[in-house]
């Protein structure tokens, strides 16, 4: 049994609205892979818990009028690593969501409540930022639509005002975003399976069409901050400029500029400064490689 | 004390249609366990880490801890014991976790085993990298891990119709 006050079950996008609306300390679950842990803990014990998990409109990968892709926020990381539009126009989300957890909790968990946590480390997140995500909140005064960067706020805290009933209910990809760009994630963690990065870095690159200059490379970075940021001054340098190695070296560096690791009990400052140099030149080859660069 | 919240569940549990009232609060696992005496699944560490209670909800497992239990409403829930035979016999993937002594105190075994059950049922080849990836949602304290991955990989070669190969006979 778990510790919980009361469970309002919404039906649909319209519903959950209403409940929101209707019990604002309620707290919103999905897949449950977070939230019914944190019950468990006794962190959220006690509270009412508004469950979305049966709106099937939500789930699902899809291209909308303006070729965008569009990711329902109950999509299952399983759904997306198998899904075909994904391996087509975004490899590397799909790469990314698969190294959360293990196989069960990929079946269980979702692309929304990834996002939603606001925790630096979800596995998403990095690939999301890197891509510039929108994510897509549905409320009582209809849909709007925010910049993932701009989503989350803080550690722990995503841009959905409660007292407007919002709920988050797809993330969408643009296609200005994903046309001809190629990305890599790496993930660093003690563990293979069942851990949390110590360090994620995912990075995506489009090429001239003669494929000698970086025509723009994105890359971010997850527990290098509070929130997933983006490492702008490395991006800033590496644009324009020829597809070489001593210039993916001299990006490489750069990310420092713009990463404010911390340490922890899970790795120190000067350690998550190292990987993420690391991280970013591998990411980068990987891309470029991808993209049908040379090195 | 907040009043107590009941609701009806129709769902499948290993091929039979049923119908349970259900504390809103219960997991799964509490379903399963305690209404349908189902007790393959094995409370473990109930926060989803050591995939004890891993059951198959419409063919793709789920830590049932971490599932509500109304949250089974029209689902196909599968558990070990829905694999048994008509006279009790065992499938080909239990009988493999015994040829390989891929037991030990058992615990685990059943959450192991339905995980398996999803891999094979997708018919086809997957190297030794992709199945330890595909079995890594588990944890045996008997550290008998590599009996286990032999019996899923003999197992998929049998199905598969590859008797020919040498890790058949090691």
């Amino acid at each position: 049994m778990y510790d919980m006050s009361a469970l309002y079950e919404a039906q649909s996008v319209q519903d959950a609205i209403e409940l929101r609306l209707a019990h604002p300390d309620a707290q919103i679950i999905a897949g449950g892979t977070d939230v019914l842990v944190q019950m468990r803990e006794g962190k959220r014990a006690g509270k009412a818990l508004i469950s979305i998990q049966k709106i099937d409109s939500m789930r699902g990968v899809s291209l909308d009028e303006e070729e965008n892709l569009r990711i329902g926020s109950l999509t299952s990381f399983t759904h997306i690593t198998n899904d075909p539009l994904i391996q087509r126009y975004i490899n590397v989300l799909g790469e990314a969501v698969d190294m959360v957890g293990g196989p069960q909790i990929r079946n269980a968990g979702t692309i929304g409540g990834n996002t939603c946590n606001g925790v630096t480390s979800a596995d998403s997140a990095s690939t999301l930022h890197a891509w510039d995500a929108l994510i897509e909140i549905t409320g009582k005064n209809g849909i709007r639509r925010v910049p993932i960067h701009d989503f989350y706020l803080k550690a722990g805290t995503v841009d959905l005002k409660v007292e407007e009933g919002e709920i988050q209910t797809a993330i969408l990809i643009p296609k200005a975003s994903y046309d001809r760009t190629f990305g890599h994630y790496i993930k660093y963690a003690m563990r293979n399976a069942m851990d949390i990065a110590t360090l994620g870095t995912s990075v995506n690159a489009r090429l001239s069409p003669d494929k000698k200059t970086f025509e723009r490379v994105r890359i971010a970075f997850g527990v290098a901050g509070p929130v997933p940021l983006r490492a702008t001054r490395a991006e800033a340098f590496i644009n324009d400029k020829e597809v070489t190695l001593s210039n993916i070296e001299a990006f490489g560096k750069m990310v420092l500029e713009d990463i404010n690791p911390r340490d922890s009990w899970r790795a120190s400052k000067a350690f998550r400064q190292h990987i993420a140099v690391e991280s970013a030149k591998r990411c980068l080859m990987e891309s470029v490689t991808l993209a049908g660069g040379e090195l | 004390m907040a009043k107590k919240q009941y609701q009806l569940v129709s769902c499948t549990i290993n091929g039979k249609a049923v119908e349970q009232m259900v504390d809103v609060r219960a997991s799964l696992t509490d379903l399963l366990r305690n209404d349908f005496r189902l007790t393959s699944v094995k409370k473990g560490c109930e926060v989803g880490e050591c995939g004890a209670c891993n059951v198959l909800i419409d063919g793709e497992c789920f830590n049932s801890c971490l599932y509500l239990a109304v949250w089974a409403e029209g689902k196909h829930i599968t558990t070990l014991e829905g694999l048994m035979g008509p006279n009790g016999e065992l499938s080909d993937i239990q009988q493999a976790f015994m040829d390989e002594t891929a037991i030990q105190c058992g615990f685990c075994i059943p959450g192991f085993i339905m995980t398996a059950v999803e891999i094979l049922n997708r018919n086809r080849y997957y190297t030794d990298e992709e199945l330890r990836k595909l079995l890594s949602g588990h944890l045996c304290r008997c550290t008998g891990y590599e009996n286990i991955f032999k019996a899923v990989k003999k197992t998929m070669l049998r199905r598969l119709g590859r008797l020919d190969d040498p890790f058949l006979t090691t």
